[in-house]
């Protein structure tokens, strides 16, 4: 035991491809303060002993203004920290900026502890499992209080919220396991909620998916949404067309909806979640407050499946501008997009490595436009 | 300056009336409008909480030394973390200096008799004693467990803890630092003895018109959203819980409105003392008098615009946060500006190396590392990294402890003589000095190590990252060193209210109206108000040398 307590670990290790990036900029910083702050120490301590009383040294004519000097410590120091600013920011842009194909893995927060759902539907507790070289986005929602979902070796965090999602995106580089933190004060057990980060390679990611599937008998995010469509009766109103109970969910996922009071809202995620939770808030065309609310009664989780589902049901009839507003980050990945083929998974989805592992599934709704970081909501 | 002759048939112990013998009852001390006297009550106030949050923060790294606790089960540390929050921010860093020697100094320096509202001044200190006896009931009926951030939904919605008391409490002392900044603002507009020009006013002035603006401005905004939450968890009025329909980000948002300039009504003031110790103690004038006043009312303004520097990783949008972060740049330059201004002003001083000149030391050394450090945090990529971490725990008690602790501990040593007329030990002093300098370093650069290898903070316990221990006892045994530094000073000062040997009106050879009174001041301030014809730190080092050297040492009565 004693021999590990005296290890001073000077750097956490670089596991994810914005870790050279972050520390460079953490270096540079931590120069620019190295440097500046022996500047004033080393000037305080000649001045003082040097200054000191008694010392036989000329104090006639001191000096109580000068313009010039201050403009130069003052527009020094902007100049450097201006250029940090700029450094930074695109950083930070970077880090919040999914690359298109990266694959989508669903967080829920709750006190304390951390739910994981993987695309196939495998899930875990308190600890995450990544393939190594691939862009992950996670999506995250809180159960109830605020958590946060942080990364040290990765150099990641963000804050997981209830009531909304919100996402965080890394690309592990290195096999290993890492620290995953709570690093939100969310209550009693707030130290003790974390776990693992694992990343693994491509292969053993498959395999371990495959395995934990095998153990657990899994249903995809689709088939879990089906059933618990099927268990809550939701077909009693909705059905494959609109009835005067409730209107048909075929197809509505990334459409424009009108509602009941003469508005237009798109069915993305958040509109989905909300309808679920929330119905009455909006109403759909036509259609009164018939549907009960199943706030508090069903699990963040459920209400991803669902959505996935939902997202399923019908989904020939897709339209293509889903998968542009899927990806609806700002400005900087509007740039970007070209992207022509619908891409909407949520979790999971990459339809690709479903299909890869000859287990085509329907497709699931894109989370994209649910991380609408640039609309601040 | 009025000379007092001594009159030899005098009896040596009869002393003059000042403001301390004059009324010995409770009752003249509980009704007092004088602001000498509330200062001292307000002094005796923020010592014990003090003391409250430094127990606290002993309980803190003790339970730290192991990964799995030492002592506390999680829910007491959560409770022990937050009362030291609570009470060291609300109850001892906000009102610190502003309260005691704001209320003591300024009409002094200013050449008035009092503060332009006397029994405001006196009910201030009512709120703030019945907010800090309704936050210790608070602790002792149970506890808090919300963090001194009282984040919505945990606050409104999920704590079972004393919430509501914790949150009235706040709120009385938010009243209480409102009257205040209500006061020094009226005091300083209208009070100024004829001659004392804006441009003479002494920094300390200076520095306490630009943190009066931000409590007026910025504290209804925190009072406003505590009471919201109190609310929502009362009554169930949906505002930030998403259950009920709000939005916990806003909270956020109001939230740190108020506290991030809650941080410069913090450290301002600490700035004010350093100006005034820098200049006293160098015999000169503080060097850039215009910009050093000036960067105070920059800080107050552009530290409205800062807020969203806490909030990179809510979930507010990116843009937002990178127009935060350029302001935050931009709020940087102006301590900058005041370190530069205070190194400067030694150049050509005549420097004594007194008790108070160590703790401007130790401020400028501290502060500097404190403010440095803000640019991790500032800027938005590395931020991502640290926020929440022990590195954010370290930079945040470099500005508070290394810049207004140390400031506060200055005051004191330096105003000490005037307000109870007695001198202290310079040695024990420099002694004290030398171990909250070393003891607090022991302390907190450790933990900017720990953080940057990703210490979460408001953890009990952190077995998940045993290799972090190291660091933590570092941390623990360097605490002990401050806490050895900070209790020095309680003894030896207090032996020198009964013990030490007087004062004279001005045992420092300082400048400034308040050292031509006597020591302690008579309880009208002057006999005379004086009519200000010098500038502020008129130091001339030929003149002085000539006329007062000498005398800066005796212990004549001027």
């Amino acid at each position: 035991m004693n021999s590990t307590i005296w290890n001073f670990p000077l750097a956490p290790d670089q596991a994810s491809t914005y870790a050279g990036p972050h520390d460079a900029l953490f270096y540079t910083i931590t120069a620019l303060t190295v440097l500046f702050t022996l500047i004033v120490f080393i000037a305080v301590i000649f001045l003082t002993v040097r200054y000191r009383r008694g010392t036989k040294v000329n104090r006639l004519d001191p000096v109580h203004e000068h313009l010039a000097l201050e403009l130069t410590w003052s527009i020094i120091p902007l100049i450097l920290a201006l250029g940090i600013f700029f450094w930074s920011t695109k950083n930070f842009i970077d880090v919040r900026t999914p690359p298109k194909d990266a694959m989508d893995i669903f967080v829920m927060g709750k006190q304390w502890m951390w739910h994981v759902q993987h695309p196939n539907g495998v899930r875990e507790n308190n600890s995450l499992h990544v393939p190594v070289g691939r862009p992950v986005r996670l999506i995250m929602i809180s159960q109830d209080v605020i958590h946060a979902f942080y990364i040290p070796e990765f150099r990641v965090q963000y804050m997981v919220v209830p009531g909304r999602y919100t996402y965080e995106w890394f690309q592990a580089t290195k096999p290993g396991t890492y620290h995953l933190f709570c690093n939100m004060y969310c209550g009693t057990q707030h130290a003790e909620m974390g776990g693992t980060v694992t990343a693994m390679s491509e292969r053993d990611y498959a395999q371990w998916l495959q395995n934990q599937g095998e153990s657990v008998g899994q249903l995809s995010s689709v088939e879990r949404g089906a059933l618990e469509f099927d268990q809550m009766k939701c077909n009693n109103c909705h059905t494959d067309h609109d009835t005067e109970r409730g209107p048909s969910l075929n197809g509505i996922a990334g459409t424009m909806r009108k509602m009941s009071n003469g508005s237009t809202v798109k069915a993305d995620l958040v509109y989905l979640r909300e309808s679920i939770l929330r119905p009455w808030d909006r109403l759909t065309a036509g259609y009164g407050p018939a549907m009960p609310m199943y706030q508090g009664e069903i699990s963040e989780e459920d209400v991803v499946s669902l959505i996935d589902y939902v997202a399923s049901l019908g989904s020939a009839q897709l339209k293509p501008q889903m998968a542009s507003d899927s990806r609806n980050l700002g400005t900087v990945s509007q740039k970007v997009r070209k992207e022509k083929q619908p891409r909407m998974a949520v979790g999971a989805l990459g339809s690709e490595e479903e299909k890869s592992m000859g287990n085509p599934k329907p497709r699931a709704l894109a989370v994209g436009s649910l991380a609408d970081d640039g609309k601040g909501r | 300056m009025s000379k007092t002759l001594i009159q030899p048939r005098e009896i040596p112990e009869q002393e003059e009336l000042n403001y301390l013998n004059n009324g010995t009852s409770l009752k003249s001390w509980l009704l007092t409008g004088d602001h000498k006297r509330i200062a001292v009550l307000y002094l005796i106030g923020i010592s014990f909480f003090f003391f409250i949050g430094s127990i606290a923060a002993g309980l803190i790294r003790l339970q730290l030394m192991r990964p799995t606790g030492v002592l506390l089960e999680n829910d007491t540390y959560n409770k022990v973390f937050t009362a030291h929050g609570i009470v060291m921010i609300f109850f001892f860093l906000v009102p610190s200096i502003p309260a005691v020697f704001g209320n003591f100094f300024i009409p002094l320096m200013i050449g008035a008799r009092d503060l332009a509202f006397p029994r405001l001044n006196l009910l201030s200190w009512y709120v703030y004693m019945l907010g800090g006896v309704m936050f210790l009931a608070a602790m002792l009926g149970g506890g808090v467990d919300t963090g001194w951030t009282f984040y919505v939904p945990l606050s409104s919605m999920y704590s079972n803890t004393n919430v509501s008391l914790a949150i009235l409490a706040a709120f009385m002392a938010g009243m209480s630092s409102i009257l205040t900044g209500v006061n020094f603002i009226a005091t300083i507009h209208k009070m100024r003895a004829p001659g004392m020009t804006w441009g003479r006013l002494p920094l300390f002035v200076w520095a306490h018109y630009a943190t009066s603006i931000i409590m007026v401005l910025g504290t209804p905004v925190v009072a406003i959203t505590l009471v919201l939450v109190l609310f929502e968890r009362t009554f169930k009025i949906g505002i930030f819980s998403p259950e009920l329909g709000g939005d916990p980000v806003l909270f956020q948002h109001m939230f740190w409105f108020y506290s991030h300039p809650a941080v410069y009504i913090m450290v301002l003031p600490g700035m004010g003392v350093q100006s005034e110790l820098i200049a006293n103690f160098c015999r000169k004038k503080v060097f850039g008098y215009h910009f050093i006043a000036i960067s105070s009312l920059a800080i107050a303004a552009l530290g409205f615009l800062v807020w969203g520097h806490h909030m990179y990783v809510s979930s507010q949008s990116m843009y937002q946060s990178t127009v935060f972060s350029l302001l935050s740049f931009l709020v940087a330059i102006p301590s900058a500006i005041k370190i530069f201004n205070w190194s400067a002003t030694i150049y050509k001083g005549d420097v004594r190396l007194q008790t108070p000149m160590y703790y401007a030391l130790a401020f400028m050394g501290l502060f500097t590392i404190g403010g440095l450090t803000g640019l991790y945090l500032a800027s938005i990529a590395t931020d991502v990294h640290l926020t929440a971490t022990y590195f954010v725990v370290a930079h945040f008690h470099y500005v508070m402890v290394g810049g207004a602790l140390t400031a506060y501990l200055g005051a004191i040593h330096y105003w000490w003589p005037k307000m109870f007329g007695r001198l202290y030990s310079d040695s024990l002093g420099k002694v004290s000095a030398l171990l909250v300098f070393v003891g607090f370093n022991l302390t907190f650069m450790p933990q900017f190590i720990v953080g940057w290898l990703g210490m979460p903070r408001r953890y009990s316990v952190y077995y998940l990252a045993p290799e972090f221990q190291a660091y933590h006892i570092m941390s623990t045994l360097g605490s002990t060193v401050l806490g050895i530094g900070l209790f020095m000073p309680l003894c030896y000062l207090t032996y020198s209210l009964f013990k030490g040997p007087r004062a004279s009106a001005n045992p420092w050879g300082a400048h400034g109206l308040e050292w031509l009174t006597s020591s302690p001041p008579v309880t009208e301030n002057f006999k005379q108000i004086p009519i200000v014809t010098d500038e502020v730190y008129d130091f001339d080092y030929e003149r002085d040398h000539r006329e007062h050297a000498e005398e800066a040492d005796s212990e004549e009565v001027e």
